[in-house]
């Protein structure tokens, strides 16, 4: 017990905490926007591979890493504008073609890479953002701008959800895209707009990996953040304020598994540590799926004329 | 851009479809053959030779399409009924898993069975540890409306990790010099070869009779219609009679014992233990090969077999030329897109007018 007090009392814990969280709360707000306007976006997993990648491959070249960031979103816009023609455009599965893009882009991503460096065994590497340190706010100090960045998006994307004509008819295209229309909201234009918003912050999510937490690309290295950006927008109830907060939950766990880890006298093996974060969002989604407030358009394409 | 419904449509087109959105998936594909610096009609030419042109070649795609048959079926049949399994590689590993604690853990106890009794109990320990691997996100998703396609990736993630764990700890091969393998499966309990000197085993009997299975399963019986009837519309089955909560399970015990039972078929014909990397994702392409078929149970041989000779064909053609092995993964990947667009053509016509 003395141990876990002297983790929470350790200020480098918190540290972490707000680290792990920084790439979830991206990935959920993006999420969240797409699924507001009644769209989801399996893609997620693969956007956030490709934006990590091409982020990181731009400041390799030369670029400055705020570019590096902005390609990444840009590559998101890319695979969001797909994931808009098929599932507005096409009214295609929205399950299936949002695998079908994370296997696309992840695919795309590790080939882009191979084929840059054919040769190499150790990851080459970039200079990552550095940390505010001249910010006279404890933790907040020890992270990097994108960090901060994030956090200033949450109320950001909530101002504008709730305060704008633009959030309102977001918000009408996912609940009732019939009354959206017939208010002469363009619903396939604002579905479109939400996607491609959303796969921008997804992609920027992935960059944050490579341009901030880590200086190098690695396979794998998202490693099902996205499908738990996926779980903590059900667990958000939609709202930005709560994605948030679940964010940082669940980065809370996560790094008390990898101290708890690190401790030594585990007395269970480390995987089950690992587990943990992948069994409390199953059991978020359990307990907030009864009262959940879904999106009453979410998963259901919308043709104009139709029914 | 508005889409209309063509009144029919032609089983020729429905064919045709998938073979010319891979065809077009290859051509599109040759802009990265040209990006790696390798010249496109030779690459492909190796590409498909080392998938189909030769006697080995055919053996070693056939092993591969062996557990992407199964994989696709596992995904055909969740799909039919709008169940989104995503969880095919998780219940691969765990099946895999059964398998080898039924066939493998009991040298030395004093405990011994005919293998002609335990190679049975093997099979089924593995069908019903996939199976048991989906009951819980169908019926989460059928009684509380939680997305199963979240609950089944994630539930990759954690039957990996325990995966790991058990193999780092009670099921690790003492003898294997540290590795994280599980012990073997008796000898006797291992699979046939089909074709000597290669590794093609009898598991392609398997997959193949349980293709031809599932199909008739859907074809000639009262699950196969109530599964349909789930998956075009859960609402009016339920209203028409149909017992929606009890078919959904039945898909789930039958999505979930397929994968198992590609895991313990992987172990019994290839490997004969398990490994944490056995599986290159067999799960998640078996999505994909589903797709190519169309949810056709027939047509996820043909599928299985196209896919596994691309994925064995980039090995040799990128040894040979230097593109990366991942161009076969984004063929598979951009396939399932590109189908996906094409079949909906073959139903809708695309009009577009202000």
């Amino acid at each position: 017990m003395t141990d876990l007090l002297d983790i929470l009392a350790n200020p480098s814990f918190w540290v972490a905490v707000l680290r792990i969280a920084t790439p979830l709360i991206l990935g959920t707000l993006g999420v969240l926007l797409c699924e507001r306007a009644g769209v989801l976006n399996l893609g997620i997993e693969g956007i956030m591979v490709a934006g990590a990648f091409t982020g990181w491959l731009a400041v390799y070249a030369g670029a400055p890493l705020w570019v590096g960031v902005g390609v990444a979103a840009l590559t998101g816009m890319v695979f969001g504008l797909l994931h808009a023609f098929l599932t507005v455009g096409l009214a295609l599965s929205q399950h299936v073609s949002g695998l079908g893009i994370t296997l696309l882009a992840t695919a795309l991503s590790y080939f882009g890479y191979r084929v840059s460096f054919p040769k190499v065994n150790t990851p080459p590497t970039i200079t990552p953002f550095a940390p505010m340190d001249w910010l006279p706010v404890p933790i907040l100090n020890a992270q990097t701008a994108l960090t901060l960045f994030a956090l200033l998006l949450v109320p950001v994307v909530g101002w504008v959800l709730y305060r704008t004509p633009l959030g309102l008819a977001l918000r009408m295209a996912g609940e009732n895209p019939q009354a959206a229309e017939s208010q002469g909201v363009s619903v396939a234009a604002t579905r479109t707009g939400a996607i491609v918003a959303g796969s921008a912050l997804m992609g920027m999510a992935g960059s944050f990996l490579t341009l901030s937490a880590f200086n190098a690309f690695f396979f794998n290295m998202v490693n099902g953040r996205g499908w738990i950006c996926v779980a903590l927008v059900v667990f958000a109830s939609w709202r930005p304020g709560k994605a948030l907060l679940g964010a940082l939950l669940f980065a809370f766990f996560d790094a008390l598994q990898l101290r708890l880890q690190q401790s030594g006298d585990a007395v269970l093996p480390y995987q089950l540590y690992l587990m943990l974060p992948y069994l409390l969002s199953i059991l978020a989604l359990v307990l907030v799926a009864r009262k959940a407030s879904y999106p009453q358009a979410l998963m259901k394409p919308y043709r104009k004329g139709e029914r | 851009m508005r889409l209309e419904r063509r009144h029919e449509t032609s089983r020729a087109a429905l064919v045709l479809a998938p073979i010319g959105a891979v065809a077009f998936t290859m051509a599109v594909s040759a802009l990265l053959v040209l990006w790696a610096g390798a010249p496109v009609g030779r690459t492909y030419a190796l590409l498909l030779q080392g998938g189909f042109g030769s006697v080995f070649a055919w053996s070693e795609t056939l092993t591969r399409a062996i557990p992407l048959i199964l994989t696709g079926l596992a995904a055909t049949v969740a799909f039919k009924a709008r169940l989104f399994n995503i969880g095919a590689e998780g219940q691969l590993y765990a099946g895999a898993l059964a398998a080898v604690a039924v066939g493998g853990m009991h040298g030395g106890t004093g405990f011994e069975l005919s293998p002609w009794l335990l190679f049975p109990l093997m099979m089924l320990a593995a069908a019903v540890a996939g199976a048991l691997m989906l009951l819980g996100p169908a019926l989460m998703k059928n009684k509380l409306g939680v997305d199963e396609v979240v609950t089944t990736l994630l539930i990759n993630f954690i039957v990996l990790l325990g995966v790991s764990a058990l193999l780092d700890g009670p099921m690790k091969d003492p003898t294997a010099m540290g590795w994280p393998q599980s012990v073997s499966l008796q000898s006797d309990l291992e699979l046939g070869k089909l074709i000597a000197q290669t590794r093609v085993h009898t598991g392609l009997l398997w997959a193949v009779s349980l293709a031809v299975i599932v199909w008739a399963l859907f074809k000639y019986t009262v699950l196969g219609f109530d599964i349909r009837a789930v998956g075009a519309n859960a609402r009016a089955a339920a209203f028409a009679g149909v017992p929606v909560t009890r078919t959904v399970v039945m898909v789930a015990l039958l999505s979930g014992a397929l994968a198992g039972l590609a895991g313990a078929i992987e172990v019994a014909g290839r490997t004969s233990y398990v490994t944490l990397d056995m599986s290159p994702g067999y799960g998640y392409t078996g999505i994909v090969i589903a797709m190519l078929a169309g949810l056709h149970p027939l047509g996820v041989i043909a599928a299985g077999v196209f896919v596994a000779g691309v994925l064995v064909g980039a090995d040799t053609m990128s040894r040979a030329v230097g593109v990366p092995t991942y161009i076969a993964d984004v063929i598979v990947a951009a396939s399932l897109i590109a189908v996906l667009v094409a079949t909906l053509l073959t139903q809708y016509r695309v009009r577009m007018k202000k």
